[in-house]
């Protein structure tokens, strides 16, 4: 008996197969074992390990490196309140003690109803409304406390579930298809592909030994990076 | 004030309510772009790129024209669009994604062309989760119009694009923690050399990457032709560029403004962007470009938004985030919530990252709280000097990627500029400004 969902195989066989390599489809794996869960459960992860043809402990170990996989149960609500730097500025520190005491649980908590998940998070990327807030990664603006108030009253009430689908469930829109490329055309590549590793494998191979002793480069920086 | 008459080049639509929709893209020139570019030769394409001197919209501003030049040739190849959007404060990407997703995928597009990659990805920051939806709906419009998949628009040129979302971490902004975390494994940043994406990429395969600002740039280019986008701007940082403007500003949002014409100043105080300070307060300090950029003070208000006008005085436009802080800000506690977000983002490769950002952010919360000791400013900038020798600018890096030598930024620069008051705070156990 498998314990995803039948449409979920579906969906996720069809994410394998947009990739070159099946590994790839890891992510998106995880987050439709997540819509039909709301998390990471340990035989999801099997399957998804079955699916793109690794240990289960290889998508544990990688899941848990990431913040949006969660390996332990979630509420129905992830309520994450930016405390970064312009939402800071903008009042964050006491919006979130204020969701603290109203929810009676610490940022990384759940209540025990399992309603909501309180998190402390890192910029959300909406940082000119502050202190920015999302629902299930879904942005609801820059709350005040009065508004934060009535937004857990609504989300308590099934008032936002149009809007707001339960933890998890990250896109909506399906892709309409597969793969468009034809599988010969990608299987010639991939072919090509192989052929050029073992080429470069084995220049690279004659180049070590032509320049044994030689000089190695400078540390490579790509100027200075960042977002 | 200077407002230039500049051309919206990538918000030109974001006008109209339904600026995200095939139609409006279609009556409004979408896809003309792409078209003008299948018509002529990948080379004349990547030629008119490079004459526009097209710098980098992702933060370390390399020249995109010679990114391209540098793809190793080999039959399968990769182009890899950064959507990751995590340094703190910038807001300009997934507006991108949301309101003109197909002017995002004809840019791909065009890259993909002049390339001639094998396949294409769109990696979004995996929070985005309304980005996603819009940029998923719009390529599967763009497939049943025939501008994406087999023989586009009969021009005999295929290519697959596929939006891949990300789980939340911010090192995966890092071009080859993002090449990593898209095979499916965690987002460990590569070593370069010899993990140049352009050489050594996407499985191993020579790869592009790009940012979302970066490509949305194309159309307008390949339409209008890369000199009259060089003739915008000055020197090197030619065209328009987005920037996200946060913290105590009347108006924060995300505004296209013409570069260098346009000052720090402009930016801050024009009614038609920042209108100025909140409460009508002086500035503080101002975080010019991302969290990992060193901050500038009122002095500097009047730099050009260039990337060479602002490296030369000490910091970089980086991410194209700026973050205002007034006079009423704490610059410890300012310093120190920079500095927790480089800890629990650093993804623990090299030591003096992993240990010295822990150090780093509980030092300097004790200074907020009050247990500050005498000693504790020398032993943040010895630590710092630990993660990126000499603190000078541009950093030493000692890691494998620049997050580690991003870290001192902030508070090599709020010591130097507030050494007072992180001294109140050591002395007195309080804030002298809160
Ligand atoms: C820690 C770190 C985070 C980064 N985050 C992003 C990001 O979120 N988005 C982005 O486009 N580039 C980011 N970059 C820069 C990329 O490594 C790379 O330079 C960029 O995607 C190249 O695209 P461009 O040349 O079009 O700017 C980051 C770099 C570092 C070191
Ligand atoms: S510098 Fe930091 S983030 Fe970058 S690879 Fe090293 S430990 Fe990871
Ligand atoms: S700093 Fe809070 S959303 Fe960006």
């Amino acid at each position: 008996m498998s314990h995803l969902r039948p449409d979920i195989v579906e969906r996720a066989r069809e994410l394998v197969s947009l990739y070159p390599e099946p590994r790839s489809a890891l992510i998106p794996l995880c987050h439709l074992a997540q819509e039909q869960d709301g998390w990471l459960r340990p035989e999801a992860m099997e399957e998804i390990a079955a699916l793109v043809g690794i240990t289960a402990a290889e998508v544990r170990g990688t899941a848990t490196f990431y913040d949006m996989l969660h390996t332990e149960p979630v509420g129905t609500y992830l309520v994450s309140i930016c405390t970064n730097i312009a939402c800071l500025l903008g009042g964050a520190e006491e919006l979130l003690a204020h969701a603290e005491a109203r929810l009676g649980v610490h940022a990384g908590g759940t209540t025990p109803d399992g309603r909501f998940t309180l998190e402390d998070a890192e910029c959300l990327a909406d940082c000119d409304r502050t202190p920015c807030v999302t629902v299930n990664h879904r942005y609801v603006g820059g709350l005040s406390i009065e508004e934060l108030d009535a937004l857990l009253d609504d989300l308590a009430a099934g008032r936002r579930s149009d809007e707001i689908p339960p933890h998890g469930t990250l896109v909506r829109v399906r892709r309409n298809g597969g793969l468009r490329v034809p599988l010969a055309q990608l299987a010639a590549e991939r072919a090509a592909m192989a052929e050029a590793q073992a080429d470069r494998a084995r220049a690279a191979k004659d180049e070590e030994a032509a320049q044994a002793g030689a000089a190695g480069g400078s540390q490579g920086s790509e100027g200075r990076g960042t977002a | 004030m200077a407002v230039t008459d500049a051309p919206r080049i990538v918000t030109a639509r974001m006008g109209f309510k339904d600026s995200h929709t095939l139609d409006r893209f279609l009556s409004t020139g979408g896809y003309d772009g792409l078209r003008k570019a299948l018509s002529m030769t990948p080379e004349e394409v990547a030629a008119q790129v490079d004459a526009a001197s097209l710098l980098g919209r992702g933060g370390a501003g390399f020249p995109a024209g010679r990114k391209w030049s540098m793809l190793r040739k080999d039959p399968v190849t990769y182009l890899v669009v950064n959507g990751d959007e995590s340094e703190p404060a910038t807001f300009k990407d997934h507006l991108l994604v949301e309101r003109d997703p197909h002017q995002l995928v004809e840019g791909v597009l065009i890259a993909a062309y002049a390339l001639q990659v094998t396949q294409a990805f769109i990696y979004l920051r995996g929070e985005f989760a309304f980005g996603l939806e819009r940029l998923t709906q719009a390529l599967n419009e763009a497939y049943d119009y025939g501008a994406v998949g087999q023989d586009i628009f009969g021009s005999g040129f295929s290519i697959d694009v596929v939006v891949h979302p990300g789980a939340g971490a911010y090192i995966c902004g890092e071009e080859t923690a993002l090449l990593e975390s898209l095979e499916g494994k965690r987002g460990f940043p590569r070593i370069k050399p010899p993990f140049f994406p352009a050489a050594i990429g996407l499985y191993g395969q020579p790869t592009v990457v790009n940012n979302v600002e970066t490509m949305s740039n194309l159309p307008w280019i390949v339409l209008h032709g890369g000199a009259a986008f060089a003739a915008l701007g000055e020197g090197r940082s030619t065209g328009t560029r987005l920037f996200a403007l946060s913290g105590h500003v009347k108006r924060p949002g995300t505004y296209e403004v013409e570069m260098v014409k346009t000052t720090f100043r402009d930016l801050v105080y024009a009614p038609v962007y920042g209108g100025g300070v909140r409460g009508d307060r002086e500035v503080k300090a101002f975080v010019p470009g991302g969290v990992s950029a060193p901050w500038f003070g009122p002095g500097q208000l009047d730099l050009p938004l260039g990337q060479d006008e602002v490296g030369n005085a000490g910091s970089m436009l980086g991410s194209g985030a700026i973050t205002v802080m007034d006079a009423s800000t704490c610059m410890v506690r300012a310093a120190w919530r920079i500095t927790k977000f480089f800890a629990r983002e650093s993804c623990g490769q090299c030591t003096p990252c992993r240990e010295g950002s822990g150090w780093l952010e509980r030092v300097l919360r004790r200074i907020e709280h009050g247990g500050g000791r005498e000693e504790d400013l020398e032993l943040l900038l010895d630590a710092s000097d630990n993660i990126s020798p000499g603190l000078q600018w541009p950093p030493q890096q000692t890691t494998i990627c620049v997050l580690g030598p991003s870290i001192p930024s902030s508070i090599h620069s709020a010591i130097d500029m507030f050494r007072d008051e992180f001294l109140v705070h050591i002395k007195e156990g309080r804030c002298p400004v809160a």
